[in-house]
């Protein structure tokens, strides 16, 4: 029997059913997004928490949508006119919180850790939305759905992860999701971002410093942001950086023919990514922000919906004819 | 601080374990106010109360070269009069405070008002530490002989490192003139850089930011080549890597007077049971596996002088945070016995009597003190039982503060009376005794 989750707070402890399921629960909300009207009733009345200690933009927004469709209503927290400005602990912020009595909170946080500090504290579904260098859970289940639709499976294939692995919540999550389907998993980037220590994460990892031998063989490749405003000390120069990891198309050649280019946004072109890569018909990034509403719709159905583990309800309409 | 008394105690039929004399004996001992009058077998007074210690262990009192009393400055987490109330509890007789109070104890008026503190509202005895530089900021020498004359028994700049070679240099000259040991925390700032637990493959699984364990061995090999220059006192405080302990025992093969202290934090967990509960975070981090097991070869074998604590005590709210915003530390003295115990001797790992040396002998040793059990010794002894069987409760404790990764353990073996001065300050009940 499936376990129920309570909350969403990593990849790492799911198991490879649990990760299936909701992958599976999320077919029918792609498909929704393609409907006219894209509103349903399913959690009305239910009001979904949006903390965001940490700027996001494409997340937040991913999420208020995705509570939108489903019918529910949204609370606002924003870093930039929250309480922490003044000093308010997070235990107290999100203490004051769940006193409005919200049916589930979504929390993004520059501290690793912060998700399951609040989950172990309040009564109430917690979706882990980025927690620091930790984990990006959502993001992990839109790029497995994304691969998934694309290339039919999950299992066996070849993944290369190009850029700052060390400081990136979203390699961490895809790699605990991919290796749990047997993906056979390369990281590659300037050395002092790939520790060797990434390859305790999970079995079949292994670090590669030459883009070109990361690429042979690859069927899936995932360019990270090269995140220029935090992290890096020192800084390594962007000339550099594209110097010796920009993913072109004279490397993409490299790779399988037709392997898929993933990115988990915002994407910087012409630091990580090369503009016809981005643009190019093996990039996957818009479907992956369209995937990222289902997987979230799918999530909130589950966690804050507090549906039994079975289908879908009735009224997410059929493919549209 | 008991006042001085004039009654007689006998404490009948227990181990005598005296590092000092090397006696390991069932010998009893007579204590006349604050002085030991007698110590042999089957001895009798009919004036005596009877303490009663078959079954247990009697030492020396123990020493703690390391922890922090908070006051001033941090009453909210820890005072003078609560922190040695818990140190009593956990065996302890004498207890030396650091300086990073605040402000900083780095001038002998300060220390005049802490050792009165100690002696007014204080169970054990309280040996401050004394701030290295001013501040403890690394720039100028802090008025050392003055608070020599105040009471200080070391030096240090404990929470940091002292600052800079040549600044280390002159401290340890200088101290080596007044005969003062140095203490210094080894950390290099910029491999530090703000990292929050030991750099390796649990770091990277929580995504929380490692500390190389480098940090600590470049400044501990710092610190032993400028105590052979110098010639000096030098001991490592909470010393937590392979790196440093071979930079301890390369000195102590040259004659060198270094010493070093390990925590029961340290040899007890390893940075594999990192979670995120700010119970783990402490600094310096617990270690890896690795460091862990050469860290209890070198208790074993001599190379580590002393077990310390570094009660760290933070208010509840002050830890009750993400794991990157916490205070790093955790209190200490309650559990100390028993981990080193659990850990070290019912393991096979050591033995009592080196337990004993490893809270007496061996920080005595550092501080340049005698510690015995002798007839006109002071009579500060520590009773504990090895094998008594509890749980400890962080809520029962008299200190102000909760953070410990130890709470709810069980344990065997624990302190039975605390004696500072012939006069006992704690005494467990023993309504709970399971043999």
């Amino acid at each position: 029997m499936l376990q129920r989750l309570e909350h969403l707070l990593g990849i790492e402890d799911l198991t490879r059913e649990q990760i299936s399921f909701i992958l599976d629960q999320a077919k029918p909300f792609q498909e929704f997004q393609r409907h006219p009207l894209k509103k349903l009733a399913t959690l009305r009345g239910k009001t979904v928490a949006l903390a965001f200690f940490e700027n996001s933009t494409r997340t937040r927004i991913s999420f208020a949508t995705a509570a939108a469709r489903l019918g529910a209503d949204t609370m606002n927290l924003q870093a930039e006119s929250s309480s922490l400005k003044k000093g308010e602990s997070l235990l107290d912020t999100v203490r004051t919180l769940e006193a409005m009595r919200p049916d589930g909170i979504v929390i993004r946080h520059s501290s690793s850790g912060a998700p399951e500090f609040v989950a172990d504290r309040l009564g109430v579904p917690i979706v882990n939305a980025g927690d620091g260098t930790h984990e990006h859970p959502t993001q992990a289940l839109l790029d497995a759905l994304t691969i998934r639709d694309r290339k039919g499976q999950l299992e066996g294939w070849n993944l290369t992860i190009l850029g700052d692995v060390l400081h990136s919540r979203v390699a961490r999550s895809n790699i605990h999701l991919l290796s749990k389907f047997g993906v056979r998993i390369t990281l590659c980037g300037p050395a002092m971002w790939v520790p060797r220590e990434l390859e305790t994460l999970a079995p079949d990892v292994r670090r590669v410093t030459r883009i070109e031998e990361a690429l042979d063989g690859a069927d899936v490749i995932i360019a990270l942001r090269v995140q220029t405003e935090r992290l890096h000390d020192p800084a390594l120069a962007a000339e550099e950086y594209i110097l010796r990891y920009q993913l072109t198309p004279q490397r993409l050649k490299l790779a399988r023919p037709g392997a898929l280019v993933l990115h988990p946004g915002p994407m910087i072109r012409g630091l990580e990514i090369d503009d016809a890569v981005a643009d190019g018909p093996q990039s996957c990034v818009l479907e992956q922000v369209t995937n990222g509403l289902a997987i979230r719709m799918a999530l909130l159905y589950h966690l804050v919906g507090g549906a039994a583990v079975e289908p879908p309800p009735a009224k997410v309409p059929d493919k549209a004819q | 601080m008991p006042t001085t008394n004039d009654r007689l105690l006998l404490i009948k039929n227990g181990r005598l374990l005296d590092p000092a004399s090397k006696t390991d004996a069932r010998h009893d001992i007579l204590l006349h106010g604050p002085r030991v009058v007698r110590v042999g077998p089957d001895l009798a007074s009919s004036d005596a109360e009877v303490f009663d210690a078959t079954d247990m262990i009697v030492a020396p009192g123990f020493i703690d070269l390391h922890c922090h009393l908070r006051e001033p400055g941090q009453e909210m987490s820890e005072t003078i009069e609560t922190g040695t109330r818990s140190a009593a509890r956990g065996g302890f007789t004498a207890v030396c405070c650091m300086p990073n109070t605040q402000p900083v104890n780095d001038n002998a008026s300060l220390t005049r008002s802490i050792v009165d503190r100690g002696a007014a509202t204080g169970a054990v005895r309280v040996w401050p530490i004394g701030a290295a530089s001013i501040g403890s900021k690394g720039e100028a020498l802090a008025e050392i002989a003055a608070m020599k004359d105040a009471g200080i028994v070391a030096v240090s700049d404990d929470g940091k490192p002292v600052a800079t070679a040549r600044l280390m240099r002159q401290v340890m000259d200088y101290c080596n003139s007044l005969d003062l040991p140095v203490i210094d925390h080894c950390e290099d700032p910029s491999l530090f850089a703000g990292g929050v637990m030991r750099e390796g493959p649990r770091s990277i699984r929580l995504g929380l930011k490692g500390i190389p364990a480098e940090s600590e061995s470049i400044c501990a090999g710092r610190d032993v080549e400028l105590a052979i220059l110098t010639r000096s006192r030098l001991h490592i405080a909470h010393m937590s890597t392979t790196g440093a302990l071979e930079y301890v025992r390369h000195a102590k093969k040259l004659g060198m007077r270094v010493t070093c202290e390990v925590t029961p934090h340290h040899f007890t967990l390893c940075d594999e049971d990192v979670r995120y509960d700010t119970n783990y975070k402490m600094n310096p981090p617990l270690a890896s596996r690795a460091d862990r097991a050469a860290l209890i070869a070198g208790l074993a074998d001599g190379t580590v002088d002393a077990i310390a604590t570094d009660h760290a005590p933070h208010h509840p709210a002050s830890k009750d945070v993400e794991f990157d915003r916490a205070p790093f530390g955790i209190i200490g003295f309650e559990t100390a016995l028993a981990l080193t115990l659990g850990e070290l001797v019912h393991t096979g790992k050591i033995s009592l009597p080196r337990l004993v040396e490893l809270f007496t002998t061996g920080p005595a040793r550092v501080l340049g003190i005698e510690r015995k059990i002798a007839v006109g010794a002071t009579a500060d002894i520590t009773i504990f039982s090895p094998d008594l069987a509890w749980t400890y409760r962080a809520s029962e404790s008299p200190s102000k503060s909760r953070n410990t990764p130890f709470n709810g353990r069980t344990f065997r073996g624990a302190p039975v009376a605390t004696i500072v001065a012939g006069q006992i300050v704690y005494r467990r009940e023993l309504t709970a005794i399971a043999k």
